[in-house]
C-alpha cells in the first residue's frame, strides 16, 4: 500500500512521459492504400497465399463498408490515403537472439522502462516487442517452448505455425465485422500469437508492448491468443506513442478463443499518446477485441485501465458458447482535457448457465467526453443465463460529461439480468473530511479515485496494478481546482 | 503541559451573508474538557466547522488563537496537522478506501508535518491493535472501507478510534452521542475518558445532559443565537435538563428587557 502511495506522490508533478521519438532508419511503404499495397505487406511479409487472399476479402470488406455512425462523438476525418501502412526498422538481417537487436530500438524500451533484456526485465513476464510495424523482439520464448507453449510474433506464426493461424484467424472477429476490422485485415503487419497447449498452465504473464513511432503511419497489429482444453494464460499489452501534433491510428485486432476449461486472462494499461490540452494530437484507437468461450467451462476475463489516445472506441467481447462459460470486463477510463472515450463490451449469451459480469468505472475531467457503450444479449436456448452490470462515472469538475448507454436483449426468459448505475462527483465533503485528517486536496482526490476503481485494479497482476496506480495519478495530475 | 491552548475572541461568521456566530469568546487549556449545550440552529455545529476550517463559512470578525498560532491563517489540513480534531457528526463514507490505510496515510501525514518519521507496518498496526483495544474498536471494522456501510454507532466509535490513533491536542465532538443507544454511549465515553489528559482538551457539542454524565466537563457553555449565554460547571448542564432551553430564553428575555 505504502508504495503505491509513495509513487503517486513522487509523479503527480508529471505529463506525459512516453512522448519522445526514436531516430531510427525506417523501410516505408510508400504511402497511401490500394491493393497494391496489400500485396505489397503480404510479399514483404514472405505470406503464403491464402493469407494474401484472406488480407484481399478485408480489403474489399472495407471499401464496401461505411464509417459507424453510432457513436456518441463526431467521427473525425480519417485521412486512409495519407499514410504509410508498412513501417519497419531497417534491418534485414533475420535475428537469431536478442543480442542482435538494434541497439537504438534497445534503448527505446530501455527509456519505457521495459528493458529488452530477460536479466533486467520484469521476473515472470515474458514480453513481445512491437516497434511500428513489426516485432522486434520475445523474451523468454525458449523457455515457453519446454512447455509447448507458442508466444511468437504475428508474422513468426503464419511461418512457422500455419495451421494453427489458418485454423483460428478470423473466426472471431471476421474480415467483414466493421470497416477498422476489416482494414486490420487487409493491412495488418504483426502482432503477437500466443498458443497454451492443452492442460498446461502458463508459469509466467505474457506481454506485448506496442510502441509507435514513426510520423505519418499507424499501426494495425493483430493478437491471436488460443488457450487449448484445460489450460490458462493471463497476457498483457501495454502501448505509448511520442508526442506528435498530427493524430496517428491505431486500429487492432485481438482475437481470443477458449476452449473446454480453459481460462484466458486479457489486461490492457493503454496510454497512447492522448494530444495536448488543446486537443491537438494523438493517437485515435479503434480497436476490435473479441473473445470466444468455444467450450463448456471456459473463462474469458477483459480488463483494462484506458488513459490515453484522443479517441477510444473499443468493445471487447465476449461470446459465451460453451455451457457453464464465463465471460467478464473490468474497466477502467480516464478521460481529460478534450479526451473522448466510447468504450464498454458486449457480452453475448449462447450457451446454458453462461455468466457474465461487468464492472465498468469512468472518470472524467476537464472538458472530456466519457460515455459506456454495453450489450448484454440473451439468445433463445441460453438457459438460465445470468448477467451483473456495475457502470459508474466519477466527474471531476463541471465541464466534462459522461454517459452510459446499456443494451439488453433477452430471448430466454429464465435469463437474470443485473445493471447497476451510478453518476457521482467527488464530494466536498469527502476531500474536508480526509483534509481535517491531516491529508491535502491532492492527495485526498488520489485516496478517492483509488478507491473507486480498487475493484477493478484488483483484477490486473500486481505489478501492473502499481503502474495503472501511477497512470491514473498522472493522468489525473491537476484536474482537480 | 498546562496553559492556554484555544482562545476564541469576538468570532464573527457566517454563510453567504446570514451570520450565524455573533461574538464567541471562550479559552480552553489544556486538560480541560469543556461542554457546549444549546437549542438547535444556536450555532454549535457551526463553531466546530469554523474552527475546523470548512470552507462555506466566512469569519467577518474575530480571532483564533490555537497553541500560540493564528488558527484562521491555516488550512484546514495544516489545523489537522497542528493538532485539531473534529469527531464528525455525520461521518463521511469513502468506498473502497480502507479504513486503515486511510488511518496510516493521515498519521504519517501528521507525523511528516512534524518531522518525525512515517511509522513502519509493523510500528503502525501495532499501535493501531493497542488503540482498538482501548476504545473498544471492533477489529473486523479496520480492514473494510472508511464508514462505508458502517451503523450510525459504528460510524461514531469509528470516529473516536481515529481520535485515538492521531493523538489531537484539541479534539471538538460534534453531538457524538446523537443516535448511540446506552452501550455505545457507554463505550464511546469510556474511549474519550481513556484519552483524557493533562495535555489535551476537548470540546464536546451536544443536546443532551446525559453525555455529560459519562464525560463530566469542567466548565458548560450555553450557546444561544451565536453567543454564548451563561457559562458554568457541570450544575449548569443538570439545570438546563430540568428546566429545558425555553426556560433559557425566558431568562435571556427578560434580561435583553
Amino acid at each position: 500500500m505504502e508504495t503505491s502511495e509513495q509513487i503517486i506522490q513522487d509523479i503527480t508533478t508529471q505529463e506525459y512521459e512516453f512522448g519522445f521519438s526514436t531516430d531510427i532508419e525506417m523501410d516505408m511503404a510508400p504511402i497511401g492504400l490500394d491493393e497494391e499495397t496489400v500485396r505489397y505487406i503480404s510479399e514483404k511479409k514472405n505470406e503464403p497465399e491464402w493469407m494474401l487472399n484472406w488480407r484481399l476479402k478485408g480489403y474489399e470488406a472495407f471499401l464496401k463498408t461505411p464509417m459507424p455512425k453510432w457513436q456518441n462523438f463526431e467521427m473525425p476525418p480519417m485521412d486512409f490515403q495519407g499514410i504509410s501502412y508498412y513501417a519497419v526498422p531497417a534491418n534485414k538481417k533475420k535475428l537469431n537472439s536478442l543480442d542482435e537487436v538494434d541497439p537504438e530500438l534497445l534503448a527505446t524500451f530501455e527509456k519505457l522502462g521495459i528493458p529488452v533484456n530477460e536479466q533486467k526485465a520484469l521476473a515472470g513476464v515474458a514480453v513481445d516487442y512491437v516497434f511500428d510495424s513489426i516485432s522486434v523482439a520475445t523474451t523468454y520464448k525458449e523457455k515457453l517452448k519446454e512447455l509447448g507453449i507458442i508466444f511468437c510474433s504475428f508474422g513468426e506464426a503464419v511461418q512457422e505455425h500455419p495451421e494453427l493461424v489458418k485454423k483460428y484467424v478470423g473466426s472471431v472477429v471476421p474480415h467483414s465485422d466493421n470497416i477498422f476490422a476489416s482494414l486490420n485485415t487487409a493491412v495488418f503487419s504483426d502482432g503477437s500469437f500466443v498458443y497454451i497447449p492443452k492442460g498446461v498452465r502458463c508459469p509466467m504473464e505474457l506481454s506485448t508492448y506496442f510502441r509507435i513511432n514513426a510520423e505519418n503511419t499507424g499501426q494495425f497489429e493483430r493478437t491471436l491468443i488460443i488457450a487449448d482444453e484445460g489450460s490458462y494464460v493471463s497476457y498483457l499489452e501495454g502501448c505509448t506513442a511520442p508526442k506528435r501534433d498530427e493524430n496517428q491510428l491505431h486500429a487492432a485486432v485481438v482475437e481470443l478463443i477458449a476452449l473446454e476449461g480453459a481460462e484466458i486472462k486479457y489486461s490492457t494499461v493503454q496510454n497512447w499518446y492522448p494530444g495536448d490540452k488543446d486537443g491537438r494530437g494523438g493517437i485515435y484507437n479503434f480497436v476490435t477485441k473479441r473473445g470466444a468461450c468455444r467450450g463448456a467451462n471456459s473463462k474469458i476475463s477483459w480488463t483494462q485501465v484506458e488513459t490515453g489516445s484522443a479517441v477510444t472506441w473499443k468493445y471487447p467481447a465476449v461470446i459465451l458458447q460453451g455451457d457453464n462459460s464465463i465471460g467478464e470486463f473490468y474497466s477502467i477510463a480516464v478521460t481529460k482535457n478534450r479526451q473522448v472515450a466510447d468504450t464498454g463490451t458486449k457480452m453475448y449469451h449462447i450457451g446454458s448457465n453462461t455468466k457474465s459480469r461487468i464492472i465498468s468505472k469512468g472518470i472524467s475531467a476537464g472538458y472530456s467526453n466519457n460515455s459506456y457503450r454495453g450489450l448484454v444479449q440473451v439468445g433463445a436456448k441460453a438457459e438460465n443465463a445470468r448477467n451483473f452490470t456495475q457502470c459508474d462515472s466519477l466527474l471531476l469538475g463541471s465541464t466534462c460529461s459522461a454517459n452510459t448507454f446499456p443494451y439488453i436483449e433477452t430471448k430466454n426468459s429464465t435469463a437474470t439480468v443485473e445493471h447497476e448505475a451510478t453518476t457521482s462527483k467527488i464530494g466536498e465533503d469527502q476531500i474536508f473530511y480526509l483534509n481535517q485528517r491531516g491529508i491535502d486536496t491532492e492527495k485526498a482526490v488520489a485516496l478517492i479515485v483509488n478507491g473507486y476503481v480498487k475493484e477493478v485494479l484488483n483484477q490486473l497482476p500486481m505489478e501492473f496494478a502499481v503502474e495503472a496506480q501511477k497512470l491514473l495519478s498522472i493522468t489525473l495530475e491537476g484536474s482537480v481546482g | 503541559m498546562t496553559g492556554t491552548m484555544l482562545t476564541i475572541k469576538n468570532l464573527n461568521a457566517g454563510v453567504e451573508n446570514k451570520k450565524i456566530l455573533k461574538g464567541i469568546n471562550l479559552t480552553v487549556n489544556a486538560g480541560e474538557v469543556h461542554a457546549i449545550m444549546g437549542p438547535n440552529g444556536s450555532g454549535k455545529s457551526s463553531l466546530a466547522s469554523v474552527l475546523s476550517g470548512r470552507e462555506n463559512y466566512e469569519v467577518t470578525e474575530g480571532e483564533v488563537d490555537f497553541d500560540g498560532k493564528d488558527l484562521l491563517e491555516m488550512s484546514p489540513e495544516d489545523r489537522a496537522r497542528e493538532g485539531l480534531f473534529l469527531a464528525f457528526q455525520y461521518p463521511i463514507e469513502i468506498p473502497g478506501v480502507s479504513n486503515i490505510n486511510f488511518l496510516k496515510t493521515a498519521l504519517n501525514e501528521i507525523r511528516s508535518y512534524k518531522k518525525l518519521p512515517a511509522l513502519d507496518a509493523r510500528q503502525f498496526l501495532q499501535m493501531s491493535k493497542e488503540r482498538q483495544k482501548l476504545v473498544e474498536f471492533d477489529a473486523k471494522l479496520v480492514n473494510r472501507s472508511l464508514n462505508e456501510g458502517f451503523s450510525g454507532g459504528e460510524k461514531k466509535r469509528n470516529e473516536i478510534f481515529q481520535l485515538a490513533m492521531l493523538e489531537p491536542k484539541l479534539s471538538i465532538l460534534d453531538e457524538t452521542d446523537s443516535g448511540l443507544d446506552i452501550d455505545a454511549l457507554r463505550i464511546v465515553s469510556n474511549g474519550v475518558n481513556k484519552l483524557r489528559s493533562n495535555d489535551n482538551a476537548f470540546i464536546l457539542i451536544t443536546h443532551y445532559q446525559r453525555l455529560l454524565e459519562y464525560i463530566v466537563p469542567d466548565f458548560v457553555h450555553v450557546l444561544y443565537n451565536g453567543r454564548i449565554v451563561k457559562s458554568g460547571t457541570k450544575e449548569l448542564a443538570l439545570e438546563l435538563e430540568e428546566k429545558g432551553y425555553d426556560w433559557l430564553k425566558e431568562t435571556l428575555q427578560e434580561e435583553i428587557v
